[in-house]
C-alpha cells in the first residue's frame, strides 16, 4: 500500500506501520462501549438505590465510576489520539503537566467540603429543608 | 502505527530537528489540547466544589429521565445521554479510521470515514439541542414562600430541590441556583466545541475533496482535526461522569 511522505522535514524518524492498525481500532472501540456499560449499569443502580442508604457504600461506587472513566481517558489518548506510538519526550510534555490536577482537584473538593462544615456551623438559624413561609410583615418597623 | 523505532542513545535535543519527533503544528496542536484540559478541568473543579458545598445537590436521575417521543410521564434515567454518549464515541472511531486512511493516502476512504464523523456530530449536537429545550421549557410545580410556583430549569431557576409535604401532596421546592449555571455553562461551552469541530471537519473534508492533502503528499491536517475531535470525545467522558453518572 502506498504510505504518506513525512509530513515535516523537523521528524527525525518515520513512525512504524504496523498491519493491525484496524483491528486494535475496533478492540479499543469495543473496550470503551463495555466500560461505558458497566458504568450505566452501576450508575442505573445508583439511580434505583440498590446500594442502600449507606454513603461509604455510594461513595464507593461513585469512586470505581470514576476510576472506569479514567480508564477510558487513557484508551482515547493512548490509542485514538496515538500518543502512545510517539516518542517518550512527547507524552513525557503532556501527561507531567497534568499531575496539577492532583492538588487542583483535592484542594478544591476539600475546599468546598469545608464550606459546607462552616455552612452548618454557623447557619443553624436557617435550614433550607424545610417549607419556607414568608413572615407577615410586622406592623410598625416602618415609622 | 506502532511505537517509532529510535536507536539508542539518540541525541533529541542537538538542535536542528524536532525533539519531540513531531512538525511544529502537531505539537501546538497537543498543547493547545492540554490547555484546553486546564480550562475544562477548572469548570468542572469549580462545580464540584459548589456541589460539595451544598448540604442539598439535585440528582440527576430525577432531573435527566426523559426521551424524546416517550411522552411526559416516561422515568428512563441515564437513556438519552447513553444515546449520546454512544453517538460521540462512534464518532470517534469513524474519525480515527480517516485519520488511519490518510496514512495510506487512501482519499476516498478518507471523505467517506469523514462524512461518518461529520454526521455523528451533528447527531450528537441535535440531542443537545433537544435536551436543552426540554430543559428550559418543561415547568415543574415548586413551592415558594407557601404558594406554588412553576418553575423551569434555567440558569436563574432550579426546581429540582428537596420535597416537601404541602396539603398532602408532594412538591418541590427551589433548589441550588448554581446547578442550572453549571449545567447549561459546561455543556454548553462542550457543545461549542463539537460545533466547532464538526465546522473544522467539514473543511478538511472540502480540502480533501478538492486534493490539497494528496498533492501535500500528507493527511496531516486531518491527523490534527482528529486530535481535536477525540479530545471532545474526552470532555464528554468527563461531563458525562460529572453531571448524569455521579
Amino acid at each position: 500500500m502506498e504510505h504518506q511522505q513525512l509530513a515535516s522535514p523537523e521528524i527525525s524518524f518515520a513512525p512504524a506501520h504496523r498491519d493491525d492498525t484496524v483491528r486494535r481500532i475496533w478492540k479499543t472501540t469495543i473496550i470503551l462501549s463495555v466500560i461505558t456499560l458497566i458504568e450505566l449499569a452501576l450508575g442505573f443502580g445508583l439511580a434505583k438505590e440498590w446500594y442502600g442508604e449507606s454513603h461509604g457504600a455510594i461513595l464507593f461506587v461513585k469512586g470505581v465510576i470514576c476510576i472506569l472513566s479514567l480508564a477510558k481517558a487513557f484508551y482515547i489518548v493512548s490509542i485514538f489520539m496515538h500518543l502512545g506510538d510517539e516518542i517518550r519526550n512527547l507524552i513525557m510534555t503532556i501527561v507531567v503537566p497534568l499531575l496539577l490536577f492532583v492538588w487542583f482537584i483535592a484542594a478544591f473538593l476539600w475546599d468546598g467540603d469545608s464550606w459546607r462544615s462552616l455552612r452548618k456551623t454557623y447557619n443553624k438559624g436557617n435550614p433550607a429543608k424545610h417549607e419556607q413561609v414568608a413572615r407577615p410583615a410586622s406592623e410598625g418597623t416602618l415609622k | 502505527m506502532a511505537q517509532t523505532a529510535v536507536p539508542q542513545e539518540y541525541k533529541w535535543w542537538s538542535g536542528g530537528k524536532s525533539p519531540f519527533n513531531v512538525s511544529y503544528g502537531k505539537l501546538m496542536m497537543w498543547y493547545f489540547l492540554m490547555s484546553d484540559t486546564f480550562t475544562f478541568g477548572a469548570f468542572l473543579i469549580s462545580y464540584g466544589t459548589i456541589r460539595f458545598s451544598q448540604e442539598y445537590w439535585p440528582n440527576p436521575n430525577h432531573v435527566f429521565n426523559s426521551f424524546p417521543f416517550a411522552g411526559h410521564e416516561a422515568n428512563l434515567p441515564l437513556a438519552f445521554v447513553s444515546l449520546m454518549t454512544f453517538i460521540l464515541i462512534i464518532s470517534s472511531v469513524t474519525m480515527v479510521l480517516a485519520v488511519h486512511a490518510g496514512h495510506n493516502m487512501d482519499k476516498k476512504g478518507v471523505q467517506k470515514y469523514m462524512l461518518w464523523t461529520i454526521l455523528g456530530g451533528l447527531a450528537f449536537l441535535s440531542c443537545q439541542a433537544w435536551e436543552w429545550t426540554h430543559l428550559l421549557t418543561g415547568a415543574h410545580k415548586v413551592l415558594i414562600d407557601g404558594q406554588i410556583h412553576e418553575l423551569n430549569t434555567t440558569v436563574s431557576h432550579n426546581p429540582w430541590g428537596p420535597q416537601v409535604m404541602h396539603n398532602g401532596e408532594l412538591v418541590g421546592t427551589p433548589g441550588p441556583v448554581a446547578f442550572g449555571g453549571y449545567f447549561f455553562g459546561i455543556t454548553g461551552f462542550h457543545g461549542f466545541h463539537v460545533f466547532s469541530g464538526v465546522v473544522i471537519n467539514i473543511i478538511m473534508y472540502i480540502m480533501t475533496t478538492r486534493n490539497v492533502f494528496h498533492n501535500r503528499g500528507h493527511y496531516e491536517m486531518i491527523e490534527k482535526a482528529g486530535l481535536y475531535w477525540h479530545f471532545v470525545d474526552l470532555v464528554w467522558v468527563f461531563v458525562f461522569l460529572c453531571f448524569y453518572l455521579i
